[in-house]
């Protein structure tokens, strides 16, 4: 047989088992939506790479965490034992740990700039609010995650940080002391809030994300990318598939090479194991994104009028999450005062955000 | 053609079916989510240290029930028992020697050796505890 026999054939075989599945399960719909769906291209185009980043880094920790789960104990008397030896006998734990820890961090990186890109851009605005008020539960979600998993290790910054975290849940008018308890599984930081807290990370909010993961990308393929204001027709397009998607690859391989080379170079801290019955030691402080808020606490003076500082803090960072959910529903008049007033309060909001979160660290 | 008082009790009666049922497995969730409340003792009086463990100016945190307290000797040999919890946001608060004050590492606290919040954000003074020798035990009880 030739080769042009032979690579008919190859090529007859492959289309045979291609109407085989496309009968079975509809390919050719999906192939047909492929080929179709376009990306705009303009001077704001990079932006719309950060939420495949997102959704890449994401796709990261879903991995490594599974893998984690096949040697962590989730209990008080050896959670940390069992992360000690991750780190130290199972081969290449420590690198899938550090992956771990690494990304979890990029990744709420990622979803600021995604975030804040779509602030800026106003891709929020009518027919997309459902689109951005996913995305910020998304957020929300990702925030929990963080909180959860940081205190799974059972060192002493965890357990601290959990039980100041927990703590301000308590603030929350009416349910707060109730909420306290939920959280916590009882009273104290204990044993019991490690078990509920490896519960809701490896479970609740996986649950919860991957089904609002869906929603936001089924929304996100109805309404197509959004093109800014600021860009005048005719506006020039590429492929998704595959100038775009290759574009995006490129971008997760980064990712991925840069991710391994912090967990090689900067492998993860384990620290000190808890001990409830020990004072916070000096130095003591939550993960960087949460940096800001705990600033925020310090300085409040005890007493704001009649008012504990805490308690106005917290309700004020409460207020300030609930504006952030309903950004498409207020102010939604179109006007260039409008437009000004959200462009300042985004750019006061990042540089709160990074002057406090700095001021965390340079202490 | 059904009647419209059979059709509706047929629709009142699927629909409260269906809400019992909603209910009968809803409910046992929210109630198993809620951690059960431990009957547990409240304990009044523990014997934290012994006189000979602390020298004057240091302190030591103790197991009191479930929560930490503090048991400090005074630069002049004088005991006092805290709640250890800061009452800002609940973390441990530890004993500064150098400032002779109740410190919470967390967010800065200060509290003077009566338990009074005098600097940072802790808005209410530390619960103080009634302290006793008996002996050599140094005894710490809730006043």
């Amino acid at each position: 047989m030739s080769l042009s026999q032979n690579g008919d054939a190859m090529s007859t075989r492959r289309s045979t088992v291609a109407t085989w599945l496309d009968e079975r399960c509809g390919l050719e719909a999906v192939r047909e939506f492929a080929a179709r769906k376009t990306v705009p291209v303009h001077r704001h185009t990079i932006w719309y790479y950060f939420g495949g980043m997102a959704l890449f880094l994401f796709t990261i920790q879903v991995v490594t965490g599974i893998l984690l789960l096949l040697y962590y104990r989730p209990s008080a008397e050896s959670a940390f034992e069992s992360v000690q030896f991750i780190m130290t006998e199972v081969r290449f734990g420590w690198l899938i740990r550090s992956l771990h820890s690494w990304s979890a961090n990029v990744l709420i990186a990622a979803l600021f700039v995604h975030m804040f890109s779509v602030f800026f851009l106003r891709a929020y605005k009518a027919r997309r609010e459902l689109t951005w008020t996913s995305g910020v539960f998304l957020f929300f979600l990702s925030l929990a995650f963080g909180f959860s998993g940081y205190l799974l290790p059972w060192n002493t910054l965890a357990f601290f940080a959990t039980k100041v975290g927990t703590e301000v849940a308590g603030v929350v008018p009416i349910v707060g002391s109730f909420l306290v308890r939920f959280l916590r599984g009882g009273e104290e930081v204990t044993g019991a809030t490690l078990t509920r807290f490896y519960g809701f990370h490896v479970a609740i909010l996986p649950a919860l994300t991957t089904a609002l993961l869906l929603i936001h990308l089924l929304l996100v393929q109805r309404h197509g990318m959004h093109i800014p204001d600021s860009v005048k027709p005719p506006v020039k397009t590429m492929k998704f598939f595959p100038n775009f998607m290759l574009r995006d690859a490129i971008g997760w391989l980064v990712a991925l090479g840069a991710l391994a080379a912090l967990a090689a170079l900067f492998p993860w801290e384990l620290g000190e194991k808890a001990d409830p019955f020990m004072p916070a030691p000096e130095g003591i402080r939550p993960e960087w994104f949460f940096m800001f808020m705990f600033e925020t606490l310090k300085i409040l003076p005890a007493k704001i009028g009649p008012f504990d500082g805490e308690v106005l803090g917290i309700l004020g960072f409460g207020i300030g999450g609930l504006l952030l959910l309903l950004v498409p529903f207020i102010g939604t008049n179109g006007s260039r005062t409008t437009a000004l007033v959200f462009k300042a309060a985004g750019i006061i909001a990042i540089l709160y955000i990074v002057i406090f979160t700095v001021a965390g660290y340079v202490k | 053609m059904p009647d419209a008082s059979r059709r509706s009790f047929i629709d009142y009666f699927l629909g409260t079916t269906l809400g019992a049922t909603v209910v009968s497995i809803v409910y046992p969730i929210i109630e198993f989510l809620i951690p059960p409340a431990l009957s547990e003792a409240p304990q009044n009086s523990v014997t934290a240290a012994t006189a000979a463990e602390l020298q004057p100016n240091k302190a030591k945190i103790f197991k009191f029930g479930t929560r930490p307290g503090i048991l400090i000797r005074t630069k002049d040999g004088e005991w006092r028992a805290f709640s250890a919890v800061c009452t800002h946001l609940n973390c441990t608060v530890q004993y500064r020697e150098d400032q002779e004050h109740i410190w919470c590492a967390c967010h800065a606290g200060h509290f003077d050796l009566n338990g009074i919040n005098v600097a940072g954000p802790p808005p209410r003074p530390l619960e103080q505890y009634a302290v006793n020798l008996s002996g050599d035990d140094v005894v710490v009880s809730k006043r």
